[in-house]
């Protein structure tokens, strides 16, 4: 039938490139981590898949970015006080110049790695839709939370979710 | 991944039946050209509304967007002031992207 | 079943998919937030010079975000006014007087929206102003296209200083609506339509027009409906710097046709300045009932130079200074900037000598602006 060959060519197809947009997304909630290995600012490099074991958090951020700055120091008081219970956070950041970055980081007095992903690479692998974005990937690798933005309190939620993923 | 309904596009609502394509044309040509007529259109309203593209610019390459210096309006008190004595000298008033209408002064 | 009848099944079937899939990948970005606009406070001196008008006077912004929720902007704004204008000198004696504006705005962000809702007011002698704004900006499209819905709304109170008998009234209402896409990881564009109406006294008790040489108390139509289109386009040159067009065209019910051309570029130099630089060139038609000596009788009259045919070459220079800054605490910037503007015009007098009237006016700006 003439007509219903068309739609085959050609609205098929449409519906088969959207559905794949939106399957297109690499970090899946309950899917393993995408590995990578960055510099951090003090200069030695760190690797994702070597934090198995413990309960990581992946923090994407930029100095240019105000939220990501005032999300800076919830994340250091929640590093400081997880720390020693098998908690990683590990501070992505995505600054053309890595000499910004590593003065922020000093003023801001963080405690926990910060890496430099000044190509771009792993934000790509990531692909997340916002800044900042969080990760939080459980002890054997997996993504159980995706937090996209920074609001007031959420820090809250950040603590609960960690506390829950220390207890498996 | 549940579908959240209030997100549904304005172009085609789910659920929402396409009109009949008319009364039964007299020869089948016709009917031919009509449902030619309306798959294109229907591929037009996919392409333009139901699967647009992903933003090609991603949130981390938004650094030089964010700089001052690629804001449209830096100082708003300057921005006013200089807009205000336009106001004054010219008739053309709107679209001017500064925030707060005018003071409608002589 | 008749072939089109299924295939009108089978389509709206693909279409209910199509927009499930469509809703989940605009689902799978909502949590994105608007940020407040940033804690600021401004204060600034300006200065206006030209045309027999001298305008200057202190103003003061401050804005705060009160527990990340609201941001509240308070300012005012004085103009000491002292007008000697060729208006004023061929028809009256020279005057000062004050204007004093206020205003109050309280922004909130909500997911991916920005709503703020404004109120104004201004003072004159003789001219009171109350206005009230509303605007929403709406990211979407992962945040790359942002839409500006706005309204204002105004009413004003005429006087005539020394006639107490005289009062009048204007109200004006403002729709704009704008978009603003970025174009690549260097280029924004943007498009912006505002509509504006006003009804009642539109004119100046002062200002007289001539009919066959006589003055006559100015008349305006009580009504006038306008609308501005407005295209700018700004981008970042890779060497710390950025360049700027925008275009304006202007139409109203009064005939007047104006266009508005503006090209600006700025530079970082060294860590602590930031100088920008424009030109704008702006050219008007008439208004229909504009006339510099009306040589018959019509409904409404006006000898408005604002109303005129003219053309106005402005350009201006602004240097920024960084000069107290504690990253995280606060940044104070110390800035000054100047504008030339240069007015020709092709149908208003000097009747003090039968030649066309132009005139050159000057504006300084200094300020300092600190973000805490």
């Amino acid at each position: 039938m003439n007509d219903l060959k068309l739609l085959k060519r050609w609205l098929l197809p449409m519906l088969l490139v959207s559905a794949a947009g939106a399957a297109a997304a690499a970090v899946q909630l309950s899917a393993n981590a995408p590995d990578f290995t960055l510099r951090s600012v003090a200069g030695a490099n760190l690797r994702l898949a070597e934090q198995r074991g413990q309960v990581v958090l992946v923090n994407f951020w930029a100095t240019w970015c105000g939220p990501c700055r005032q999300e800076m120091p919830h994340l250091n008081r929640l590093y400081d006080k997880y720390r020693s219970a098998g908690f990683v956070l590990l501070g992505v950041n995505i600054d053309d110049d890595p000499r910004a970055a590593a003065d922020l980081a000093a003023k801001l007095g963080l405690h926990f790695p910060v890496l430099l992903d000044t190509d771009k690479k792993v934000s790509r692998v990531y692909d997340m839709s916002a800044m900042p974005a969080t990760l939080l990937i459980d002890r054997d690798g997996r993504v159980r939370h995706i937090h996209r933005g920074y609001r007031d309190g959420v820090e809250q939620t950040y603590e609960e979710q960690v506390r829950s993923l220390l207890k498996e | 991944m549940t579908t959240p309904v209030a997100a549904a596009p304005l172009c085609l609502a789910p659920g929402r039946r396409l009109p009949r394509l008319g009364a039964p044309p007299a020869d089948r040509q016709s009917r031919i050209r009509g449902v030619r007529l309306a798959l294109a259109l229907l591929a037009a309203a996919a392409a333009v509304g139901c699967s647009t593209p992903e933003p090609w610019v991603k949130p981390y390459e938004r650094e030089r967007l964010a700089d001052p210096i690629m804001r449209l309006n830096r100082d708003a008190l300057a921005a006013k002031h200089s807009e205000h004595v336009r106001d004054i000298r010219e008739a053309s008033r709107g679209a001017t992207g500064v925030q707060g209408g005018g003071c409608g002064c002589k | 079943m008749a072939a089109s009848e299924r295939l009108g099944r089978l389509v709206a079937a693909l279409a209910g998919l199509l927009g499930g899939v469509f809703g989940s990948l605009v689902s799978a970005g909502a949590a994105r937030a608007a940020t407040l606009p940033e804690d600021r406070a401004e204060a600034l001196v300006h200065v206006y010079e030209g045309g027999g008008v001298t305008a200057s006077g202190p103003a003061v912004l401050v804005r705060k975000s009160l527990a990340d929720k609201v941001s509240l902007t308070g300012s005012f704004y004085i103009d000491a006014v002292s007008n000697a204008s060729i208006d004023v000198v061929t028809t009256a004696s020279p005057y000062k007087e004050r204007r004093n504006d206020y205003g109050l705005a309280l922004d909130y962000a909500v997911r991916d929206s920005s709503i703020t809702l404004a109120v104004g007011a201004s003072n004159e002698p003789d001219y009171t102003t109350r206005s009230l704004s509303l605007d929403i900006a709406q990211e979407t499209f992962g945040g790359m296209t942002t839409v500006n819905v706005g309204f204002t709304r105004a009413a004003d109170e005429v006087g005539k200083t020394g006639d107490p008998g005289f009062s009048d009234q204007a109200k004006h209402w403002q729709y704009r609506v704008g978009v603003t896409q970025i174009l690549t990881p260097t280029w924004l564009a943007s498009v912006n339509l505002e509509g504006v109406s006003d009804t009642g006294y539109l004119g100046s008790p002062y200002r007289i027009a001539l009919v066959y040489g006589a003055a006559v108390p100015e008349r305006h139509p009580r009504t006038r409906s306008s609308r501005a289109i407005k295209f700018r386009a700004i981008g970042d040159l890779g060497s710390r710097d950025a360049v700027r067009a925008e275009y304006r065209y202007f139409w109203d019910t009064w005939d007047i046709k104006a266009h508005t051309a503006e090209l600006g570029y700025s530079r970082y130099l060294g860590e602590r300045f930031l100088a920008d630089a424009f030109v704008r060139y702006y050219k008007q038609g008439a208004a229909l009932f504009y006339s510099d000596n009306a040589q018959a009788e019509t409904t409404y009259v006006s000898r408005n130079r604002q109303l005129s045919d003219f053309d106005n070459v402005v350009i201006g220079g602004k240097l920024s200074f960084d000069w107290k800054k504690q990253p995280g605490l606060y940044d104070l910037k110390a800035n000054a900037g100047v504008e030339l503007l240069n007015v020709k015009y092709k149908n208003f007098t000097d009747v003090r000598n039968g030649s066309l009237y132009s005139m050159r006016a000057a504006v300084l700006q200094l300020y300092l602006t600190a973000t805490y």
